[in-house]
């Protein structure tokens, strides 16, 4: 790896964003095209989700990685470009906690994983209503809608979320992913999601295996 | 002569930490105040001298409110220091404080962990019956819980559904709790029938129910409501917080229990504002936070001394207590298992925790087992006796029983044996292998799951007489029907 490269890589695992974003600076004041720049971030962000996967890191260094790796998507691609950066990306994801549900852990850490692993996350919180859900969806149109639950009094909401999206017309334009303790595959296929995923590290590999179909 | 020397007991905190957490927690709630989510609590709460922190609070009817120390510590005057539970027909009174043990099973499984089919499954009806039977036959759970949630019932009724199928079938008071709302009136209603007046259930309260704030420093809509509702039917509340460390609370274990006893205290607060003198239990369900997983363990060591510390602070301030351990994360009845909810439920008992809610369960709180409630059951049998205590039954000890022995002689047969055999040595049941070895073959050489397995239907087999009368149990029918037809549920399921 050369020198730069290897700032970058340790500084994406150190979890300094703030190193990384004048990294990052660094690279768009000397002119260099962003999409081509971005590669040693993607390699090293994908480097911290595969340590984490391993069980050599911990939660709050796999978090403050994907906070790095945010931190140098936002110099690079300032919102105006944010389509290229999400060509760039591997996907783009909408998550949340399912409205009535403020169960959040979980859905932190799909979303945590899903960004090492090079997605590009909009996490919209906990006890997410529908509506809000059905508009973010029209409005960024992602590649995939991630919904927690960990309730058995909530897990309906993503039924009626499902609902929602086919009733405006929007469903076909996402893939929506469901999860959270009692939610299973036989519930995923009721309620017709796209699919199921038992824990975050099978979120990602699900929304990959997605992608690539 | 019989004297009990020492009743043991174990404490992991100084006084003076114990002291040092609570005006922490104190100066939590006057600084950083409590988010309150729910609008009647807010009021409630205001009216009560509860400040609000954010200007815009008035126009919405909630938010953060901060409580000045002496609201707190009037609040702690009126709550009362021991709770009566009876069971179903209002006998066997369980007397909750000082430093009374009694166990129930962990409570709300989202699945069942089935031998016979080999695999973790969502519960049905049948399997309720069969967990509900199963504690009615295992006398060292004083207390039963609402502890599996049926798959065969409209998701909202879940909670009623539960509640239903204790009372009609279970005689033990039950720990329960809601999951929506709307359910409380319905859970009340029932459990109304059974005492016969609203006034009788305030008399003699026949459950518990769970209310957890939510960390950080919050008081859900859902929860504050279980609160109020329950104090004005006199119903004791039990506080369920679970700071997490490193997530929803400090990494540090002594912090994790500052927020506890500032999340508590706002409980003991708001029910009190509710009702004065209602009922109320110092609980909590903490977990030191796996951070490679990101998982709640309950079976960790840190998980159960933040549990101990928390009960320490709540008989500090003179209030039951409950903890949930006893539990393990395992996903099947192995030696993790066994070796976390032994260690829970023996410290919890040399701890004095009043309620101890944990048997039977496994994987986060998730799933329960009726062959690890078995053998849960034998240790909390083991803990019961440890906490007996050694006692002295003669003045020379051992000195006359041996001068008497002959050379090669054993004392099998000697009075002495025969009059404190029972008393002195416990003796668990068929579960725990105490037989010598039959066969070498590993094969023939029984698991624990499997020996509790033929427990479990051996007691399942054994007919039991309904509890509730017949009236009575027609009422629980028609309410329960009512409230499933309400949530679009066709009628009972079969
Ligand atoms: C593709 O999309 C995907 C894919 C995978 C996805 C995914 C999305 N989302 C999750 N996954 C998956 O990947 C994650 C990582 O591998 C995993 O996520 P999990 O979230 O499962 O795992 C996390 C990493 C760690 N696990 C957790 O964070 C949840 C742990 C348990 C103990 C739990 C907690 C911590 C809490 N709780 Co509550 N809580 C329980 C939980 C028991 C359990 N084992 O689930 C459960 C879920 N809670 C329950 C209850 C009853 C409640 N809780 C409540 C409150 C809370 C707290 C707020 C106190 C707290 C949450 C704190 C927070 N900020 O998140 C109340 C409800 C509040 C509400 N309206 O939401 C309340 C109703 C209690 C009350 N009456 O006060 C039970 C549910 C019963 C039911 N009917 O469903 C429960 C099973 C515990 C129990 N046995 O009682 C996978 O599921």
């Amino acid at each position: 790896m050369s020198k730069p490269n290897q700032e970058i890589h340790n500084c994406i695992l150190d979890g300094d964003a703030g190193k990384t974003k004048i990294l990052a600076e660094k690279i768009v004041n000397a002119g260099s095209n962003p999409t081509e720049a971005l590669q040693p971030f993607i390699t090293a962000i994908r480097h911290a989700g595969d340590l984490f996967d391993q069980g050599e890191f911990f939660l709050p260094q796999l978090l403050l990685s994907a906070k790095a790796m945010q931190a140098a998507m936002d110099v690079m691609f300032p919102s105006s470009e944010g389509k290229s950066a999400a060509r760039l990306s591997r996907g783009t994801v909408i998550a949340g906690t399912i409205q009535g549900d403020i169960h959040e852990i979980g859905k932190n850490l799909v979303c945590a994983l899903l960004s090492a692993h090079g997605f590009q996350v909009v996490d919209l919180g906990a006890d997410v209503a529908l509506d809000r859900f059905v508009q973010e969806t029209e409005q960024h149109k992602p590649d995939f809608l991630v919904l927690s639950a960990l309730l058995t009094t909530t897990m309906i909401n993503q039924k009626h979320l499902i609902d929602q999206l086919n009733d405006k017309g929007i469903r076909d334009g996402v893939k929506v992913l469901v999860g959270g303790a009692p939610v299973t595959s036989d519930w995923a296929e009721e309620i017709g999601a796209d699919g199921y995923a038992p824990d975050a590290s099978r979120a990602v590999a699900l929304a990959i295996k997605l992608l690539d179909a | 002569m019989t004297e009990h020397t020492l009743r043991p007991k174990l404490t992991i905190i100084s006084d003076s930490f114990v002291d040092d957490i609570i005006e922490e927690a104190f100066a939590i709630l006057d600084k950083v105040g409590i988010f309150v989510e729910n609008s009647e609590a807010y009021s409630l709460l205001s009216e009560h001298g509860a400040k609000p922190i954010d200007s815009g609070n008035s126009v919405r009817g909630t938010g953060k409110l901060s409580f000045p120390k002496s609201l707190i510590e009037d609040a702690l005057k009126s709550a009362p220091r021991t709770i009566q539970l009876y069971d179903v027909n209002g006998d066997n009174e369980i007397n909750i404080g000082g430093d009374e043990v009694h166990f129930d099973p962990g409570s709300a499984a989202l699945y069942i962990h089935d031998p016979s089919e080999g695999r973790i499954r969502k519960p049905v009806t049948n399997d309720l019956r069969r967990f509900i039977k199963l504690v009615n036959k295992l006398d060292n759970y004083h207390i039963q819980s609402t502890a599996l949630i049926s798959s065969d019932v409209p998701e909202k009724c879940g909670d009623s559904y539960r509640l239903y199928l204790a009372l009609k079938l279970g005689f033990k008071p039950v720990i329960t709790g809601i999951f929506e709302k709307e359910s409380f009136s319905v859970m009340k209603d029932m459990l109304t029938s059974v005492r016969g007046s609203e006034s009788a259930l305030k008399e003699k309260p026949l459950a518990i129910f769970d209310a957890c704030p939510s960390p950080p420093l919050m008081w859900s809509d859902l929860t504050s409501h279980s609160v109020i509702e329950a104090a004005r039917a006199g119903i004791p509340s039990e506080f369920v917080s679970m700071p997490l460390t490193g997530s929803t609370a400090p990494i540090t274990l002594s912090g994790a229990a500052v927020q506890h006893a500032a999340e508590t205290l706002a409980g003991v607060f708001l029910a009190q504002t509710a009702q004065t003198g209602a009922p109320v239990i110092w609980g909590g369900s903490p977990s030191a936070m796996d951070l490679r997983y990101g998982t709640t363990p309950m079976g960790a060591i840190e998980t159960m001394m933040i549990d101990m510390v928390d009960v320490a602070v709540g008989k500090k301030l003179g209030l039951p207590t409950h903890a949930y351990m006893g539990l393990s994360d395992s996903k099947g009845v192995d030696y993790q298992a066994g070796q976390e909810s032994g260690l829970g439920i023996i410290l919890a008992a040399l701890s004095g925790v009043n309620v101890v809610s944990g048997p039977g369960m496994m994987d986060f709180e998730s799933c329960q087992s009726l062959e690890k409630l078995m053998l849960d059951h034998e240790v909390c049998g083991m803990a019961y006796r440890l906490l007996n205590g050694i006692s002295r039954r003669d003045d020379l000890m051992a000195l006359p029983l041996l001068q008497s022995l002959p050379k090669g002689g054993h004392l099998l047969t000697n009075p002495h044996t025969l009059k404190w055999f029972r008393e002195e040595i416990s003796f668990p049941g068929k579960a725990i292998d105490r037989r010598a070895r039959g066969s070498d073959k590993l094969e023939d050489l029984q698991t624990a799951e499997k020996r509790a397995q033929a427990e479990v239907e051996r007691l399942l087999t054994e007919e039991s007489e309904p509890y509730v009368s017949t009236d009575v149990s027609d009422e629980l029918d028609r309410l329960m029907v009512e409230e499933i037809k309400r949530l679009g549920g066709a009628g009972l399921p079969k």
